[in-house]
């Protein structure tokens, strides 16, 4: 049994009076959360350090403006504040920083995690010309039951890791019929148990109820299944490839906000990637005549060779493209695929390596000719 | 190419400095025939090889892409060639996902003895090629 705290407030007053009760007693320095950023009501993710502006913390808002696995590897890259920070982030937020940890591109010290059982988010898009605010209390009852909303994100309505890793403290939001009247917080960790001690509340044992988190699941796997349908229609070897990717503008927009594809200098964006004009005439004279900018395939099949091993399915890079490619699909279909045979669920094991460099003696025979 | 030409595919061979590319050197000093369609690089170890290497391969048109090294447990580096086998497991996996022609890639180990071997496995894999037929990606405009 896991230990938890009943708070008997709604779940976002509880989280938010948790995180000021931390803040006041200087258990923790920051609060990594998301906030509405007072008069257009645009969200971003922020670092509070004063108790009261709290109030406009929004730590369950349905949607991502930038994964926050990679703002928190960003945040700890260059090593660790001194005083804790906590932050409150989704558990496909965690599992892409957890990859990135073991990629050397941050840390879990002085840092204490939140999360909860996510019911998905909405598009960036949705947020920026105010309609999500309109729907925001309809979100809270798909939440209630457990159910997916036409307008989510793509990669979301398909998800079945909703549940987080690696979190110290979980938050019971999905299919919980009374979140908005009592909040119950699962202390997973002993740091999280430390921290918290003081709290007023009710300290329970208690698990989550994975009936009703099972059956969320299975959904969630039928929704998937139609989306993986779906696009397996388009597939139709090179032909189908170039119409999907066709109409890619180049943006590279889709690896700006990957939270797996973290270096600095991208080689598809360095000079020895563009092509010489012996290149192009070199294409010339065997395809007659060439696409520009050229190797927007080569582009995509190669983020999918960097990636498809830790894709976490957060469904950022659909969400950024101005031409809605599918890519998340296509990235979470292959990266399942590409994960299953290794047996890897990246952002799971902090202490597990990414199965690329790693090896057993005896495996794999029949790839061998 | 002429039409009533017989196909003769293009493979680009990555090999191994300390196995493969000279068991292929065995091939040729011993006068093993082998077809033409192979195209060696040399590289110190079959693990250098970047899967974007042979993504580009591919996608800039070569019929087949074949990866040498040495067997499992004999690797000049101790364990290079068993991370070439965990690469390209993915990266045929990927091939697999995106309905693409999978069956043009080939992994196989060949010692430094074996110039036989070599001979065959160009051999088979031509002979593989030939039957699939060219490589699409070729003449495609919109990559």
């Amino acid at each position: 049994m896991t230990k938890a705290l009943k708070i008997n407030k709604s779940t976002e007053q509880g989280v938010i009076d948790l995180l000021k009760f931390l803040l006041e007693n200087n258990k923790v320095k920051g609060v990594f959360t998301l906030k509405k950023i007072n008069k257009n009501k645009a969200i971003a993710y922020s670092i509070i350090t004063d108790p009261d502006e709290l109030k406009d913390a929004v730590p369950f808002y349905p949607l991502m403006p930038v994964n926050g696995g990679k703002l928190l590897s960003r945040f700890t890259l260059k090593g660790s504040t001194k005083k804790p920070v906590i932050a409150v982030i989704k558990p496909c937020e965690i599992r892409g920083f957890v990859e990135l940890i073991k990629r050397e591109q941050g840390s879990l010290e002085n840092l204490y995690i939140i999360s909860s059982t996510c019911g998905g988010v909405y598009p960036v898009k949705m947020s920026v010309n105010g309609d999500l605010e309109k729907i925001i209390s309809k979100y809270w009852d798909t939440v209630k039951k457990g159910e997916i909303s036409p307008d989510f994100r793509s990669a979301c309505k398909g998800c079945e890791e909703f549940i987080p890793y690696n979190a110290d403290m979980t938050i019971d939001l999905l299919g919980k019929n009374d979140f908005d009247k009592q909040c119950i917080i699962y202390l997973n960790t002993k740091k999280g148990e430390e921290l918290i001690k003081g709290m007023k509340g009710e300290f329970l044992e208690k698990e989550l109820d994975n009936k009703k988190l099972d059956k969320i699941r299975d959904n969630r796997k039928i929704e998937k299944k139609k989306l993986f349908d779906e696009l397996e229609k388009k597939m139709n070897g090179m032909d189908g490839l170039i119409e999907i990717f066709g109409k890619c503008i180049g943006c590279h927009g889709c690896s700006k906000v990957c939270p797996i594809c973290y270096c600095k200098l991208c080689g598809f964006e360095s000079f020895d990637f563009e092509y010489k004009p012996s290149n192009y005439e070199t294409d010339f004279r065997k395809r007659g005549g060439i696409r520009v900018p050229p190797r927007t395939l080569f582009y995509h099949l190669g983020r999918l060779d960097h990636i498809s091993i830790s894709c976490v399915g957060c469904g950022s890079c659909e969400d950024v493209c101005p031409v809605d490619i599918p890519i998340s699909i296509i990235f979470k279909k292959i990266g399942e695929s590409v994960q299953k045979m290794f047996d890897y669920i990246p952002g799971k094991n902090i202490e597990e390596d990414i199965p690329l460099i790693t090896f057993e003696e005896e495996e794999f025979a029949e790839v061998e000719e | 190419m002429k039409k009533d030409k017989e196909f003769m595919p293009k493979i680009l061979a990555f090999l191994c400095n300390w196995c493969s590319y000279a068991g292929a050197d065995l091939a040729g000093t011993s006068r093993i025939k082998y077809p033409p369609s192979i195209l060696p690089i040399r590289v110190m170890c079959s693990s250098r090889v970047d899967p974007i290497l042979i993504i580009e391969a591919y996608l800039s048109g070569f019929d087949g892409v074949l990866v040498a090294g040495c067997h499992p447990g004999d690797c000049h580096y101790q364990k290079g060639n068993y991370y070439t086998r965990r690469r390209f497991v993915m990266l045929k996996k990927i091939f697999e996902g995106l309905d693409l022609d999978f069956d043009r890639l080939r992994l196989s180990w060949v010692s430094a003895a074996e110039g036989q071997r070599f001979a065959r496995v160009s051999t088979e894999f031509t002979e593989k090629i030939k039957e699939i037929g060219e490589n699409s990606a070729k003449s495609k405009i919109f990559l």
